[in-house]
C-alpha cells in the first residue's frame, strides 16, 4: 500500500469537512431524542434543508443566506413531524420514515431547475495567529465559519444539557413526561422547541453538504447520511462529546478510505467503502458496553404522551 | 382554628363521568385533614384541581381568605400547597438534586440546593444523599425526595395522596414523627389514603367521598375504622371468611436461587429459597420494588434459571417457559394490568386467549376455536363480577377494579395447580378486593398452592397461612402468619431502613 501519495495534513483537514453535517444532523437529533421523541426523518430534513439552502444561496448569492434558509427549511419540515406526533399523536416511527420519504420526494421536485449549478463559495475563516501553528494550524483553524460553529455547537449542547434549567426540564420531559406534566411543565412545548432544533441542524447539515462537500445540487445528495447521524447518537449514549468522536470517526474514516481508494491500494473498493460504517459503529459499540451505557436512552424515548 | 384552605361547590366533569359534584369542605391551618374514599370516589380529581392540574367546571376555593385559584401547578406552588404524589413524581435517570429543582420555582445553585437538602433531610429525620441517582434509591428514598422537595419551599399546605402504600411499618412510624412536627410548626396536611387505622392515628378531621360527592365528615379518632369503610363503600362489608384446609404434599419448591435483574434499575434476587404445599397460601411482603417483579417472573417462566432451582412435584422446571409451565399447572398474574397481564387494545375474548388456550384448549391444529374461547370469556365475566359491555370490549376500556377481576379470574379459572399472584387487589375497591380474596382461598380450599406477592399487609394477614418478606432482593424464610405482630412483620421487611426519628 502507498501511503506516501497521502498528504496528512490535508487529510486531517478535509476530515473536519466531511464530518460537519453528520455532526450537526446527529446533535440536533440528539436533543431532539432527549426531550423523548424519535424523529427517524433526519434523512429527510438534510436533503430538504440541502436543497432550500442550494436554492436560497444560489437566488442570494450569499451562502449565509443559504444556511439560514437551510434551518429555517429544516425546522419547518420538522414541524410537520411535531403536529404528526405530538398533536395527531400517530406513533413516531411511520411519522418519521414518512417524513423521510416526503422530505425526499419534495427536495428532489424543488431541485429540478438546480442541477448543475455552482453555488456561491462559502468564505474561509481563517483565524489569525493559531492558523500559524505548525501542522495544527491548517488543519484546526483555515475552515469556513459552519466547521467552527458545529464544534462550538457540540460545547453549547453538553452545557445547555448539563447546567441550564431549560437543559434539565427537557431532560426531564424526555425521563419521565407524566411526572414533568404532573409538575407543571409544558410537555408538548418542550417536545415541539427540542424537534424544531432538531430539524433546524439536519437543515444545516444537509446544506453543508450541498454548498461546501459537493458543492452542487443531485437528486439523493445526503445518500443516507442522515441515518448514520441517527446510529451515531444511539452508539454515543446520548453523549454530545461521544456524538464528536462518533460524527469525526465516520468522517474521518470515509476520507480515508476515499484516498486509499484514489491511491489504488490493493483491497477491494467494497470493503473500503463499507469501512466507515464497521469502524464507527465498533468502536461506538465499545464504548457504550458498560453499565448504563447502552441503556442510557431517555425513558420515554417514542412512547406517546396523552394528557390527563 | 381558622380556615386555611376552603372549598365550595366545587364541580368537575369528564366526559361521562361527574367526578366531583359540588364538594364542599374546609381545612384548618395546622390541621391534618384526612380525604377518603374508594377508588374512583374523585379524590385525584379534587387534589388535582387544589394543586393547579385542573380546573373546576364550578364552585370556588379560598386559601386564607383570599379567592384560590391557581392557573397551573407553578401558581399552587406559589401560593404554597405542595404535593407529594401517590405514584413518585421522581425522574429515575436525574439525581436526587436535580429531581428537587425541578420541583423548585426558583432553585438556587446546584451546590447551595445540595447543602439545603442535606440540611432539611437532616432536621427531619430523612437522610438522603442529593447526589444519588434516584434510579438506585428504594422506594422509601424517593418519597423522601418527593418530601423533601416539598419542604424545601416552606409550604402552608402539603397534600399527600398515599403516602405509605411504599413503607414499612417502621418507615410509617417515622413518616408520621415527620408530618407531626410539621404540623407543630404550623403547616397543614391533606391526607388521602384508605388504610383507616393510619387516619385514626394521625388526623384530625376526615371528609368522605364516594362517587363524586361528600358523603359525611367525621372526627377520625372517636369512629371506628370499620363505620369509616362502611360510610366509604355506602353498604355493609362482606370479610372473606377460609376454611382452614390441611397442608398438604409439596408442589413448589424454590432452592437457593439468584438472579440478575434485566431492568437496570431492578433488583437482584440473592438467595431465595420457599416450599410451597398444596392447598397453602404464601404471602409475600415487603416494599415496592425489593425484588417481586423479579420473583413473579422466575415462578411464571419469563426469567430462566439456573438447573434446579424450581422444581414442581418434584421435577425440574427452571428451563421451561410460560406456556410450559402453563400445561402443567403453573399459572402466574402478574401485577402490570395494562401490558403486562393484558394487552390493551385486545378484546377480553382475545386476552382470555393468550393465557388459557393451553390448559382450556381454545384452539386447536393452530387456529382459534373462537366460540369456545368467547364462552371461556364470558364464564370469567359473570363469575367475577365483572362490569363491561361483553367480552368484545377493549382491556383497556375497562376500569382498573374490572380489569383485575377479569385477569386474575382467567387464571383462577384455569384450574391451577399453583398460582402466583402479585398485587392482586391493587387499585380494586374494597367489595371487589374481599371477593378477589375469597376466590384466592376457595381456590386453596381445593388443594391449589399459592403465592401471594402483596404490598397490602392486612390484606397478607388475613388470607395467609405463612408470612415472607422480600427485602433488597432476599426472600426471609416463611414464618405462620397467625400470631405475628406487625413489629415482626416490619423487622422482616427490612425495618426502617435507616432513617432515624425527627430530634428536633
Amino acid at each position: 500500500m502507498d501511503f506516501g501519495s497521502i498528504n496528512p495534513v490535508i487529510l486531517l483537514a478535509s476530515l473536519m469537512v466531511a464530518s460537519t453535517p453528520i455532526l450537526l444532523a446527529a446533535l440536533g437529533e440528539m436533543v431532539t431524542e432527549k426531550s423523548g421523541v424519535l424523529n427517524l426523518g433526519v434523512e429527510g430534513m438534510m436533503i430538504f434543508g440541502a436543497v432550500c439552502g442550494f436554492i436560497a444561496a444560489v437566488e442570494s448569492q450569499s451562502p449565509a443566506i443559504g444556511f439560514l434558509v437551510a434551518a429555517i427549511g429544516g425546522a419547518a419540515l420538522s414541524m410537520l413531524f411535531g403536529v404528526l406526533t405530538q398533536i395527531f399523536l400517530t406513533t413516531q416511527v411511520p411519522a418519521g420514515l414518512a417524513l423521510t420519504l416526503f422530505g425526499t420526494g419534495l427536495a428532489s421536485l424543488l431541485g429540478q431547475n438546480y442541477q448543475g449549478i455552482s453555488p456561491p463559495r462559502m468564505p474561509e475563516m481563517h483565524i489569525p495567529l493559531l492558523k500559524d501553528i505548525p501542522f495544527l494550524g491548517p488543519i484546526l483553524f483555515e475552515h469556513d465559519a459552519i466547521v467552527y460553529l458545529s464544534i462550538l455547537a457540540v460545547f453549547a449542547v453538553w452545557a445547555f444539557l448539563k447546567f441550564t434549567r431549560a437543559g434539565l426540564v427537557l431532560r426531564a420531559v424526555g425521563e419521565n413526561h407524566a411526572a414533568a406534566h404532573a409538575l407543571g411543565y409544558k410537555v408538548k412545548l418542550v417536545r415541539f422547541a427540542a424537534i424544531g432544533f432538531g430539524g433546524a441542524m439536519a437543515g444545516l447539515g444537509g446544506a453543508y453538504i450541498s454548498l461546501v462537500r459537493v458543492p452542487q445540487w443531485t437528486d439523493g445528495i445526503t445518500a443516507g447520511i442522515g441515518w448514520i447521524a441517527l446510529a451515531i447518537v444511539v452508539f454515543a449514549s446520548w453523549k454530545a462529546g461521544r456524538i464528536l468522536i462518533g460524527a469525526y470517526l465516520f468522517g474521518g474514516i470515509t476520507v480515508l478510505q476515499l484516498n486509499l481508494q484514489a491511491a489504488g491500494a490493493k483491497v477491494p473498493v467494497e470493503l473500503l467503502s463499507m469501512s466507515p460504517f464497521l469502524a464507527t459503529i465498533l468502536v461506538l459499540v465499545v464504548i457504550s458496553a458498560r453499565r448504563h451505557g447502552a441503556s442510557n436512552a431517555p425513558a420515554m424515548l417514542g412512547r406517546i404522551f396523552h394528557t390527563s | 382554628m381558622t380556615a386555611l384552605l376552603k372549598l365550595e361547590g366545587l364541580t368537575r366533569e369528564y366526559p361521562g363521568v361527574r367526578a366531583n359534584d359540588d364538594v364542599s369542605f374546609s381545612i384548618g391551618a395546622g390541621e391534618v385533614h384526612a380525604l377518603l374514599g374508594e377508588n374512583g370516589a374523585g379524590k385525584s380529581t379534587l387534589v388535582k384541581m387544589i394543586y393547579g392540574l385542573e380546573k373546576p367546571d364550578a364552585g370556588r376555593m379560598e386559601l386564607r381568605g383570599e379567592p384560590y385559584a391557581p392557573v397551573n401547578p407553578q401558581a399552587a406552588r406559589a401560593a404554597g400547597v405542595a404535593m407529594v404524589f401517590q405514584h413518585f413524581s421522581l425522574f429515575e435517570a436525574l439525581t436526587v438534586a436535580e429531581n428537587v429543582a425541578l420541583g423548585m420555582e426558583n432553585p438556587p445553585k446546584m451546590g447551595e440546593l445540595a447543602k439545603s437538602i442535606r440540611d432539611v433531610s437532616e432536621t427531619y429525620g430523612l437522610p438522603l444523599d442529593p447526589d444519588r441517582i434516584v434510579g438506585d434509591l428504594s422506594a422509601g428514598e424517593r418519597q423522601r425526595v418527593e418530601i423533601i422537595r416539598c419542604l424545601l419551599q416552606d409550604p402552608k399546605l402539603l397534600i399527600m395522596d398515599e403516602p405509605t402504600s411504599v413503607l414499612t411499618p417502621q418507615e410509617v412510624e417515622i413518616l408520621f414523627k415527620t408530618l407531626r412536627k410539621l404540623q407543630s410548626e404550623g403547616t397543614s396536611i391533606l391526607y388521602i389514603s384508605h388504610k383507616l387505622e393510619e387516619i385514626r392515628a394521625l388526623c384530625d378531621g376526615a371528609t368522605i367521598l364516594r362517587l363524586g360527592k361528600v358523603v359525611g365528615e367525621c372526627d377520625p379518632k372517636t369512629t371506628t375504622a370499620r363505620d369509616m369503610a362502611e360510610m366509604m363503600v355506602g353498604q355493609t362489608l362482606h370479610v372473606p371468611t377460609r376454611e382452614a384446609g390441611e397442608a398438604g404434599e409439596v408442589l413448589l419448591k424454590v432452592e437457593n436461587l439468584s438472579m440478575a435483574s434485566s431492568n437496570p434499575f431492578g433488583t437482584t434476587l440473592k438467595n431465595v429459597s420457599l416450599t410451597l404445599r398444596a392447598g397453602e397460601i404464601l404471602g409475600v411482603g415487603g416494599v415496592a420494588g425489593n425484588g417481586q417483579d423479579e420473583l413473579l417472573s422466575v415462578l411464571s417462566g419469563e426469567a430462566k434459571t439456573a438447573k434446579g432451582s424450581v422444581t414442581f412435584l418434584g421435577a425440574d422446571i427452571s428451563n421451561l417457559g410460560p406456556n410450559a409451565r402453563r400445561k402443567i399447572g403453573v399459572l402466574a398474574a402478574p401485577e402490570e394490568r395494562l401490558g403486562h397481564a393484558a394487552a390493551p387494545n385486545m378484546s377480553l375474548t382475545e386476552n382470555a386467549v393468550l393465557t388459557a388456550t393451553i390448559r382450556k384448549k381454545l384452539s386447536k391444529n393452530n387456529f382459534v376455536n373462537w366460540r369456545a374461547a368467547e364462552g371461556f370469556a364470558k364464564d370469567v365475566i359473570s363469575t367475577f363480577d365483572v362490569r363491561t359491555p361483553g367480552p368484545a370490549s377493549a382491556a383497556r376500556s375497562l376500569s382498573g377494579g374490572n380489569l383485575q377481576k377479569f385477569v386474575i379470574g382467567r387464571e383462577v379459572m384455569q384450574d391451577p395447580k399453583v398460582l402466583v399472584v402479585n398485587q392482586p387487589t391493587w387499585g380494586v375497591d374494597a367489595s371487589a378486593a374481599a371477593a378477589i380474596r375469597q376466590a384466592l382461598m376457595d381456590l386453596a380450599a381445593q388443594g391449589a398452592g399459592l403465592i401471594v406477592i402483596s404490598q397490602d399487609l392486612d390484606e397478607l394477614m388475613e388470607i395467609s397461612d405463612h408470612f415472607a418478606a422480600l427485602n433488597e432482593g432476599r426472600l426471609t424464610a416463611p414464618r405462620p402468619a397467625l400470631g405475628l405482630t406487625v413489629d415482626e412483620i416490619g423487622l422482616m421487611m427490612g425495618g426502617a431502613h435507616d432513617m432515624e426519628v425527627a430530634d428536633v
